[in-house]
């Protein structure tokens, strides 16, 4: 394959959208580098978004990749891919995983876009496709600030979310250990999806359109759920059964 | 020699990181180590006027990276103690002017000279945040008993995981016992449950800190201040001693006589 067909480049609102074509990562990365070396004017200042397909990239490879454009003075803050461990590694690193940001609120729930970027408002998670709702994600670690999780199933996190990390998910939260962060349960507009915790202690809550904030707890903290009930947030303890 | 590459680093500013990076240094610089100060906040200096080396710079990182100088003689030797140089940062330049590579390259050639190389980060998640980070073996973040600070702690371990770094360790700086005994303050206990890493250093706020930096005479050189103490208690549990916290408790003359007289 020969390196113009490799990396292709277009300008979009937030800068320069580089796609990647299907080959050996290092292969890739030399390519996309000695394409900046012809021409470093054009590239420097640069906000650069990747579009790296279905590869699988570690956060080695990625932290190396951003260092050698940073280097360059180039700015790396997005990463697409289809590849869900890109995506984490992506999102782990602090990068944006989708070009578009849907609109804050009122997301509802709507047909998945037929590209392959998610457009504006459409609001697709790009892990969507095939996921049904039974899917969970297990996280096994602490999220802490800065952190950001989407998917479009279930999401359970063993450890904590700290203020500052963000989970965004299509079903319901679990969460054994404290949550003190932001989650948002059934972000496609299931009014069904619960969000529960050890602690619950969030920073802001939202299941479906309905956002919340925790009142000040007094006590021990105990595990509790959060359900939509006649359209607003009610937290109540668990009681298994 | 292999020297282990330290940097102290915090997310927020004001926290007392160079402070720490002095102190600790010329902690581990009176055992008898040969340890290197390298200031990572290029544009924004204060390590050398903190060890009180501002008028000797000749040469800085920079001049290093850029070939004008070699490594030695832009380490300045500390004369009050001979095993203690600083490696100053660049005032005039910023922060692109070094890469992580750059660093680590520097690094990996200072690691078969000394014992210890100490790192001091500027603030933020930035470039100089990774240019400080990209040769760090074991990473000291350093944080305030206050909520802001905490969370930016928090940010920064998380990049550290991100990163694969391995866990760092938490100084807590500028610690109120008794703001802390009246609930006015984050106690040690507050801070570790959201951050959950290994403390290895809690220093009390201590005035004589500031008077120690505009002399550019770190505490931990000598005298009974409590903050020099915990700095230099770090530095042995860096050497691997096993050593315990400071009582910060016990202040005034009254508490340490009851204390005595086994009444409380």
């Amino acid at each position: 394959m020969t390196e113009s067909s490799l990396i292709q480049i277009k300008g979009i609102r937030d800068g320069l959208l580089v796609s990647l074509g299907e080959a050996g990562w290092p292969v890739v990365q030399r390519a996309l580098l000695e394409r900046i070396e012809a021409q470093p004017d054009f590239f420097k200042g640069a906000r650069l978004s990747l579009d790296v397909g279905a590869q699988a990239l570690k956060s080695v490879e990625l932290t190396a990749l951003r260092d050698q454009l940073s280097e360059r003075g180039i700015t790396l803050w997005a990463v697409v891919s289809t590849s869900p461990v890109t995506e984490n590694t992506a999102q782990l690193l602090g990068l944006a995983t989708r070009l578009f940001k849907p609109a804050p609120q009122r997301e509802t729930a709507s047909p998945r876009a037929a590209s392959p970027i998610p457009q504006d408002k459409s609001g697709t998670f790009p892990v969507a496709k095939g996921i049904d709702d039974e899917t969970a994600l297990w996280v096994n670690k602490t999220l802490r600030s800065g952190t950001r999780i989407e998917f479009a199933g279930h999401v359970v996190v063993f450890g904590d979310v700290n203020p500052g990390a963000e989970i965004i998910a299509g079903g319901s939260v679990i969460i054994w250990g404290s949550l003190r962060g932001f989650v948002h349960a059934g972000a496609q507009g299931n009014k069904n999806s619960v969000v529960c915790a050890l602690d619950l202690s969030p920073t802001q809550l939202r299941v479906a359109d309905e956002i919340a904030i925790a009142p000040k707890r007094s006590g021990k903290p105990q595990p509790e759920v959060v359900r939509l009930k006649d359209g607003l947030l009610q937290a109540e303890p668990w009681i298994p059964g | 020699m292999t020297g282990t590459v330290i940097t102290v680093t915090s997310g927020k500013g004001g926290v007392g990181k160079t402070t720490a990076v002095a102190n600790i240094a010329v902690a581990l610089a009176s055992d008898g180590k040969k340890v290197v100060c390298i200031d990572g906040d290029i544009g924004l200096r204060n390590l050398d006027v903190i060890m009180g080396l501002e008028n000797r710079i000749v040469y800085d990182i920079v001049d290093i990276i850029e070939g004008r100088c070699r490594t030695r003689q832009a380490m300045i030797r500390d004369k009050r103690l001979p095993e203690l140089f600083l490696i100053p940062a660049a005032q005039t330049r910023d922060k692109t002017a070094v890469s992580p590579s750059d660093m680590v390259r520097l690094c990996d050639e200072l690691r078969a000279e000394v014992d210890w190389i100490l790192i001091d980060s500027p603030a933020g998640i930035e470039r100089g945040f990774r240019n400080s980070v990209a040769p760090a073996d074991k990473v000291l973040i350093v944080t305030n008993p206050e909520m802001s600070a905490v969370r930016d702690a928090d940010r920064v371990i998380g990049l550290l995981e991100a990163e694969e770094k391995p866990t760092p360790s938490l100084i807590i700086n500028r610690l109120n016992p008794n703001m802390v005994k009246r609930g006015d303050m984050l106690s040690v206990d507050d801070v570790y449950d959201l951050l959950r890493i290994d403390v290895i250093g809690i220093v009390p706020e201590d005035e004589s800190v500031i008077v120690a930096s505009n002399r550019g005479t770190p505490l931990s050189m000598d005298g009974k201040a409590k903050a020099g103490q915990a700095f230099r208690n770090i530095a042995r549990r860096l050497n691997g001693e096993q050593v315990p916290f400071l009582d910060l408790e016990a202040t005034s003359l009254w508490d340490r006589l009851t204390k005595l007289a086994g009444r409380k």
